[in-house]
């Protein structure tokens, strides 16, 4: 085996049997998921719960599905810093205006009547 | 100042790969992010457009909640078996590798099949990417027609990415003999992805459109 391959295939890592709990893991919290839908929560609630179980199902899918848990750490730190700081960076300029948006579109009524000269 | 006796036998010294992983591997690496990035600035514009209109919220529980739950499955259940073929094509065991990546390639039409007839069903209500079907516009009254543009992209997207990935399963299954286990692996991180991606799609987009009318 060439040098290059043993620098390359030394790192796989990982048995079946973890694969399979993984699995488990990740058709529970889609379950988990299903259930919010069906017993109705609030959006905003269900808004934070499900990103959240989202966040956990991409992290397990990424960490040992695509095995970056088992690679170096500087190739962690090229690839998922990077993209949560960006994804962040939009979230922070598009969110809070999409709400100013649907304010100038739908005002909310005046508290108190406007006084007429 | 170091001298080159230190510098050499380091990982960024030259002559290594500092991180462990090929240049083919880097490179899908480095495309996941890239195609992460799009799919984010796909869901953040659906967010917004949402969060500044009325949205209508027009899936029932059974059957559209129960059919792209199903899809879920499928999708979850096909990077099982992606991640299998891996297994088997780290152990060398070619032949077992090739029917899991076959079987992942199935999973994979099963899913775009599923999802083909989601859309029909939609369509056949009188969705399009700039139209609301009258019965939305009447229950939803000033609801933004935009629905079934973000709805169409970005499942469009993503099923464009599902289709790709069979196709691209379906070539390495027939040259898994030629192939090194670094290249099974690329392509088991392409599905990965595309299944991860599905992760957000399914709660962004049918979880949080549940009617809640009975």
């Amino acid at each position: 085996m060439t040098e290059h391959a043993m620098e390359t295939e030394e790192h796989f890592a990982g048995s079946n049997k973890l694969f399979f709990s993984i699995w488990v893991w990740l058709l529970l919290l889609t379950g988990f998921e299903v259930f919010l839908g069906y017993i109705q929560l609030p959006v905003v609630y269900m808004l934070v719960i499900l990103m959240g179980a989202s966040i956990i199902k991409a992290a397990l899918i990424v960490a040992y599905f695509m095995h970056l848990r088992f690679e170096r750490l500087p190739l962690v730190l090229t690839i998922v810093p990077a993209l949560v700081i960006c994804i962040c960076l939009m979230l922070l300029v598009f969110f809070p205006d999409s709400f100013r948006s649907r304010a100038l579109r739908s005002p909310a009524p005046a508290t108190t009547p406007i006084e007429k000269p | 100042m170091a001298t080159e006796a230190q510098v050499i036998p380091s990982d960024w010294g030259g002559g290594r790969l500092p991180y462990r992983v090929g240049h083919r591997k880097l490179g899908m690496w480095l495309f996941i992010m890239s195609d992460s990035l799009t799919f984010s600035a796909l869901l953040i514009a659906y967010a917004y457009a949402r969060a500044s209109n009325v949205w209508p919220t027009p899936f029932k529980f059974y059957p559209s909640i129960i059919f792209s739950s199903v899809m879920t499955l499928v999708l979850l259940s096909s990077s099982l078996t992606m991640v299998m073929a891996v297994s088997a094509s780290a152990r060398a065991q070619k032949s077992t590798a090739r029917k899991w990546i076959l079987a992942t390639a199935l999973l994979g039409v099963t899913f775009i099949v599923l999802h083909m007839i989601e859309w029909r069903h939609l369509i056949t209500e009188g969705l399009t990417p700039f139209k609301l079907p009258a019965e939305w516009a009447e229950k939803w009254p000033g609801a933004s027609p935009l629905f079934g543009a973000t709805f169409f992209g970005i499942t469009g997207m993503h099923m464009f990415h599902v289709a790709t990935g069979c196709i691209y399963l379906l070539i390495v299954s027939g040259r898994v003999n030629k192939l090194k286990h670094e290249d099974v692996e690329i392509s088991g991180l392409y599905w990965h992805f595309v299944d991860l991606v599905w992760m957000f799609v399914f709660p962004m987009i049918y979880l949080l459109s549940i009617d809640m009318t009975k």
